[in-house]
């Protein structure tokens, strides 16, 4: 088995930031947008070299996508960023028909995605966001799990023609991929191979999905490990290979479980070849304050959940 | 640029068009479209500078944006007749596998539409971020758009407004379609507007006022006026007052045309207001 070293925890937002420093030393197509979250979305480097390539927009979400929207009229490559909540759910029919419908090459850029902000609660912490754009046609749909690949991500996407959203998070986690990695967008990777069980995992959950891998390796269970980085297009071949492997899978991610990856492999397995399937995900709630590491206990999506869904899923084979 | 015999001619031609294709397709917005005729005849004719030919970007012409999309048949006669596409494509408007789609669309590869609209009061915020790349790509020429009145109800465009004059986008010319009337009725009666001009005004823009919006003449005054306004540190708001469904006797001083299409009778009587004049498609 590979052995995946923790480099040292970083945020995955703050890979987004680096990845627009970069952007914005190489690519003069480039522009970023804000609504009132700079500090947050770590974009101030790029601000500082780039100032007449950024937009401050004020806290008018709704206003960003459109004026996102005229930008790549014209030829510019825009980056609205803000967190994921107000990126999605807040602003979804200016993303549909000024964004999507219309076939614009807008970079939507979410951070504070999922259950981990923490403290700020439910209001902050949307669990929908995957669900809302994977069903817009044409949206490409991106959820990097540590910092390195969120740099690689941000950079890969401007290169993408098309509407893209970019999912990321606030808290620090194990960064673990390679640095200056390629990223190749709806291109899964293969972590572990394995025999007996598939872990599908996305986001802040492949490091637990790792850690999950080690124990049950520890019991004598072969486990694969994929990262799914890519929700859609979604990497169909490298999933059904490893199903028809294994003959089970746990989909692992921080998202309620409807709408989110989970459903997305069940349609692929359902369609080509139907084999078990146990869920790891937020069973169809709204979150709560607390630490990020107290509420993926609560919730249910970390390593114990996952290695809890192997052993259920192994069951059903 | 054509005479304003010519451009009135024009006008009616493109009266007859919208009235000819809601009928056919028994749907369709014909109030707003008899309204703003004026306005889309001498926007493409004459004031905007327009290269041949289309591309998205738009690099070294005037653009447009059409915020209300209900109002499409106005725009797809005048776009065909100002040679963006076919005019017998009119013939299609709104029929299974047309690219005029009942609102407006890129999604079908319509030559002329830049952006999809329909669900309203998203086309300021387009229009601003296509001046400032034109601003960044050091780009002089200017953005216009078109919003109906009722339309300024959305919160979006409040926040549109308020970024454009904050932000100096003074190369763009929003024009508001003030014919006070919206599909459940007087816009005063639905939600007050009130003073439009003077809530541009003190959003920071600089303001002016076409008073009849169906005076072919007066439109190409104001829409003059707006343009030397430009490139002056604000953007540029014309309230333009018209009457929805103009052009045509029983269809005027109502809000009731707003999304109807009329009887085989009443294209009749409609279309004998306006004798052909360029030919029907």
């Amino acid at each position: 088995m590979t052995k995946y070293i923790d480099q040292g925890k970083k945020d995955t937002r703050s890979g987004y930031g680096a990845g627009m420093t970069e952007l914005g030393r190489t690519n003069p197509n480039v522009v970023s947008l804000c609504a009132d979250l700079i500090g947050s979305l770590k974009i101030d480097t790029f601000i500082e070299e780039n100032p007449e390539r950024f937009f401050q927009v004020g806290i008018a979400e709704a206003n960003m996508m459109g004026i996102a929207a005229g930008l790549t009229i014209g030829g510019k490559i825009p980056f609205a960023s803000t967190f994921a909540n107000f990126a999605t759910g807040r602003v979804y029919d200016q993303i549909r028909q000024s964004i999507a419908y219309s076939g614009k090459n807008v970079k939507i850029c979410a951070s504070h995605a999922g259950l981990t902000l923490g403290e700020d609660g439910a209001t902050h912490q949307i669990l929908e966001d995957i669900g809302l754009m994977k069903m817009l046609p044409g949206m490409t749909v991106i959820n990097p799990c540590d910092f390195n690949q969120t740099k690689a991500a941000t950079i890969a996407i401007a290169d993408h023609d098309g509407p893209v959203y970019l999912r990321f998070g606030r808290p620090k986690v194990a960064n673990f991929t390679p640095v200056d990695q390629k990223f190749e967008i709806g291109k899964a990777l293969m972590l572990q191979e394995g025999t007996d069980v598939t872990i599908l995992a996305t986001g802040h959950l492949v490091w637990q999905a790792l850690l999950a891998a080690e124990n049950l390796e520890n019991q004598g269970i072969s486990t694969e490990v994929i990262n799914i980085h890519t929700i859609k297009p979604l990497d169909d071949e490298a999933i059904l290979a490893s199903v028809k492997k294994t003959g089970c899978v746990v989909t692992a991610e921080e998202h309620n479980h409807l709408g989110g990856l989970g459903e997305s492999v069940a349609r692929v397995l359902a369609t080509h070849h139907p084999a078990p399937q146990e869920f790891v995900a937020v069973q169809d709630s709204f979150g709560e304050s607390g630490t990020p590491y107290q509420l993926m206990e609560k919730y249910g999506l970390n390593n114990k959940a996952i290695e809890a869904a192997v052993l259920r899923v192994l069951k059903r084979k | 640029m054509p005479n304003i015999q010519e451009l009135q001619d024009l006008v009616t031609q493109v009266r007859r068009d919208i009235l000819r294709m809601v009928h056919k397709v028994n749907s369709g917005h014909p109030g707003g479209s008899l309204g703003c005729t004026e306005f889309f005849v001498a926007l493409y004719n004459e004031i905007m500078d327009l290269k041949s030919g289309f591309d998205m970007d738009g690099h070294g012409e005037d653009l447009f944006f059409l915020s209300n999309g209900h109002i499409s048949p106005v725009f797809y006669s005048v776009l065909a007749r100002r040679g963006y596409f076919p005019i017998d494509e009119l013939n299609t408007f709104r029929l299974i596998d047309s690219r005029l789609q009942g609102h407006p669309t890129t999604h079908e590869g319509l030559p002329g539409i830049r952006v999809a609209s329909g669900s309203l009061g998203q086309g300021m915020s387009v229009a601003i971020g296509a001046a400032l790349a034109k601003k960044l790509n050091n780009d002089d020429h200017i953005v216009y758009s078109l919003h109906g009145d009722g339309e300024l109800q959305e919160g979006q465009n409040w926040e549109a407004i308020m970024f454009a004059a904050g932000k100096k986008v003074d190369n763009l010319i929003a024009t508001i379609d003030r014919n006070g009337q919206q599909i459940d009725g007087g816009t005063e009666d639905v939600m007050p507007l009130g003073d439009v001009a003077e809530k541009f005004k003190v959003f920071g823009w600089d303001v002016l006022e076409i008073e009849n919006g169906n005076d072919l003449e007066q439109v190409i005054a104001g829409l003059n006026e707006a343009k030397s306004r430009t490139g002056k540190g604000k953007p540029v708001c014309v309230v333009m007052t018209t009457e929805m469904g103009n052009g045509v006797d029983f269809m005027m001083h109502t809000h009731a045309w707003h999304g109807k299409a009329p009887s085989d009778e009443q294209l009749e009587i409609a279309l004998s207001q306006n004798p052909e004049t360029l030919g029907d498609y």
